[in-house]
């Protein structure tokens, strides 16, 4: 560091340094002690729950209801490969549906340039809404119950188009484009030899934030998904929790026989929180590596040119 | 500027050599009118009333008797407002306590403990609201939470069902917002203070001018274009209520409805019980609209106040 010197002047003192720690860890505490409550909770024995509750010192250990997921195993291993092949070939497809846009949106002498700009930005200020959807992705496109219903709706996001575009016209140098497409080059060579390789870090943010929205979508199934095989991880736990909600909100119906019934079908608490690791574990894991992606041209920017 | 080279000659449409490019937007305006621009045209429906078998363009037209209704109902005023003042409170608080938080992680000595510290914060942001509502059961179960056990062992008789208790979800929402979503503002109004220039702030201090004074004249000023345009977004989201948060993470307690009822959660039990299809989507399209019409206001003033930092 030059300057070292005068850093050291403008540093704050030990003292305020000392009070700034204290306040982000506690800040810290916040962030992961309700988390680490469901962890721990995941590992604690039905006996332990039942007599104890949820607490952060279980009487006792266990592995079992681990031992639980793997025994319903066929239900989350079926919603395990959608969750997967949904936030893959989600991400991959949108990646490439939109990049492509952000290209045209690049080529400066394109007529409908400015008009295409506006066609996506468009759909950021003003949208259908839900009911409109529901009915035409229904009752028009039959994408009830559809892997599909998952994948194409969100393929084209517009801030992220625009942020691709910006991405591609700060990044790649326009001469460079240019004398490509003078020595012959079509666009499509262009993309793929030019673009696309000095493309990393915009598709790497863009990348990582459609993937993990695609792994925590659980709206998108609860409307639209009902056969078991084709529910994501997300709908699942929300699916199970409801289940085990609705009988404890209406206790009289779980002393009929009927209820009770149901009430033993309904999987144990720590079952539901270890359902609730094995979602969070793979995106935990995950961000820390794509930290230095985070903040790349994560505004939109302006539009105005 | 490049673009304007082109000015002068007159631009020719038709072009063979543009044809890639039309292939290569192709996909995306089939699927942006198809899943963006259709449901658009059927906000038709707000005028008519629905009939299942006639389809969206088939049902009879009613005016704006959907409208009526809605506003006549007491739910639009509580929809509305809980929507609107929710939003209100979660807007400030995210900017009041990121920019705190960015502050505080800037000055302290060690750059490693700052980078921890962000990336624990993150967390909760890659969190769904599905998980999110298990981790508040952890909490909040009525025989098993967390809660409900440190008040037995405190010897309070009774359990009480935090469901059904209306007082406490104000609170709980605001905080449960700014958990799930102020690490993630941190990190980004961070990395904006990052990139200030340090000679700013020697030769600040070197006029004498305090750590408060530097944050006031140097680091706000530079955060201005991020906040601007942060809040030119939310303005446009002011009347959409995080469905997540309201729906799942409240276990869609009826109970809660007069504190937990927006308009999003308002449309899709509407939209569940198929009641009346006309007015939830008059609901929508009020909810689109008044969005679209405080956006273009939120982009107007910032575009006369502060003019670079508008969004179009």
């Amino acid at each position: 560091m030059k300057n070292q010197k005068t850093r050291q002047i403008n540093q704050i003192s030990g003292k305020w340094n000392m009070i700034f720690h204290l306040v982000l860890i506690l800040a810290v505490l916040i962030v992961i002690l309700p988390v680490l409550l469901v962890v721990i909770i995941s590992f604690s024995s039905t006996a332990s729950i039942n007599k104890a509750g949820y607490t952060f010192f279980p009487i006792e250990w266990s592995l079992e209801a681990y031992g639980y997921v793997l025994k319903m195993g066929e239900q989350i291993a079926a919603s395990y490969i959608v969750t997967i092949a949904y936030s893959v070939l989600g991400t991959v497809l949108s990646l490439i549906v939109m990049s492509l846009y952000a290209y045209v949106l690049c080529q400066k002498d394109f007529w409908l340039r400015r008009a295409l700009t506006w066609f996506v930005f468009f759909t950021m200020l003003f949208g259908g809404g839900l009911v409109p959807s529901y009915i035409l992705n229904v009752r028009y496109y039959h994408l009830k119950d559809s892997f599909w219903i998952l994948v194409l709706p969100g393929l084209v996001n517009a801030s992220w188009v625009i942020i691709l575009r910006t991405f591609i016209r700060t990044t790649i140098p326009e001469a460079l484009m240019d004398s490509a497409r003078i020595d012959g080059a079509g666009h499509f060579t262009v993309f793929l030899r030019i673009v696309c390789p000095l493309f990393k870090a915009g598709v790497g943010t863009i990348g990582l934030f459609g993937f993990v929205g695609r792994w925590n979508d659980w709206f998108t199934g609860m409307l639209y998904i009902q056969n078991p095989k084709l529910v994501p991880l997300q709908t699942l736990l929300t699916k199970i929790q409801n289940s085990v909600e609705f009988l404890k909100q209406n206790s009289q119906m779980a002393s009929t026989p009927d209820g009770l019934r149901l009430l033993k079908s309904v999987p144990n608490e720590n079952l539901i929180m270890a359902c609730t690791v094995l979602v969070v574990v793979p995106v935990l894991f995950a961000y820390p590596f794509f930290q230095r992606y985070f903040v790349t041209g994560l505004t939109v920017g302006s539009i105005k040119e | 500027m490049a673009g304007h080279k082109v000015e002068g000659k007159k631009r020719k449409i038709w072009r063979k050599r543009d044809i890639p490019l039309y292939i290569m937007a192709a996909p995306a305006v089939v699927l942006l009118l198809l899943f963006n621009y259709f449901p658009m045209g059927g906000l038709v429906l707000s005028f008519k009333k629905f009939n299942v078998s006639k389809g969206i363009f088939g049902s009879e037209w009613t005016g704006f008797q959907n409208f009526k209704f809605l506003f006549a109902s007491t739910d639009a005023y509580v929809i509305v407002r809980n929507t609107l003042l929710y939003n209100v409170v979660f807007i400030a608080m995210g900017i009041v306590l990121a920019l705190g938080m960015a502050l505080l992680l800037s000055e302290i000595h060690s750059r490693r403990s700052a980078k921890v510290y962000q990336t624990i914060y993150m967390l909760p942001y890659f969190l769904s609201w599905a998980v999110v509502a298990i981790v508040v059961t952890a909490f909040l179960d009525r025989s098993k939470g967390f809660v409900n056990q440190i008040m037995l062992m405190l010897g309070r008789e009774g359990l009480t069902n935090w469901y059904h208790e209306l007082r406490i979800w104000p609170p709980l929402l605001v905080f449960l917002a700014a958990w799930k979503g102020v690490g993630y503002q941190t990190v980004l109004f961070l990395a904006v203070i990052s990139g200030i220039s340090g000679e700013y702030y020697e030769a600040a201090a070197l006029d004498g001018a305090s750590k408060l004074q530097q944050a006031r004249y140097i680091t706000l000023p530079h955060l201005r274009m991020i906040i601007s345009i942060n809040l030119i977004m939310a303005m446009g989201g002011i009347f959409h209520g995080d469905f997540g948060l309201f729906y799942t993470v409240t276990g869609n307690s009826g109970a809660l409805y007069p504190v937990t009822n927006v308009i999003d959660t308002y449309i899709y039990n509407g939209l569940k019980t198929q009641a009346n299809l006309g007015m939830t989507t008059a609901a929508g399209m009020f909810q689109s609209v008044v969005g679209f019409v405080f956006l273009l206001a939120a982009n107007k003033i910032v575009n006369r106040i502060d003019p670079e930092n508008a969004l179009f």
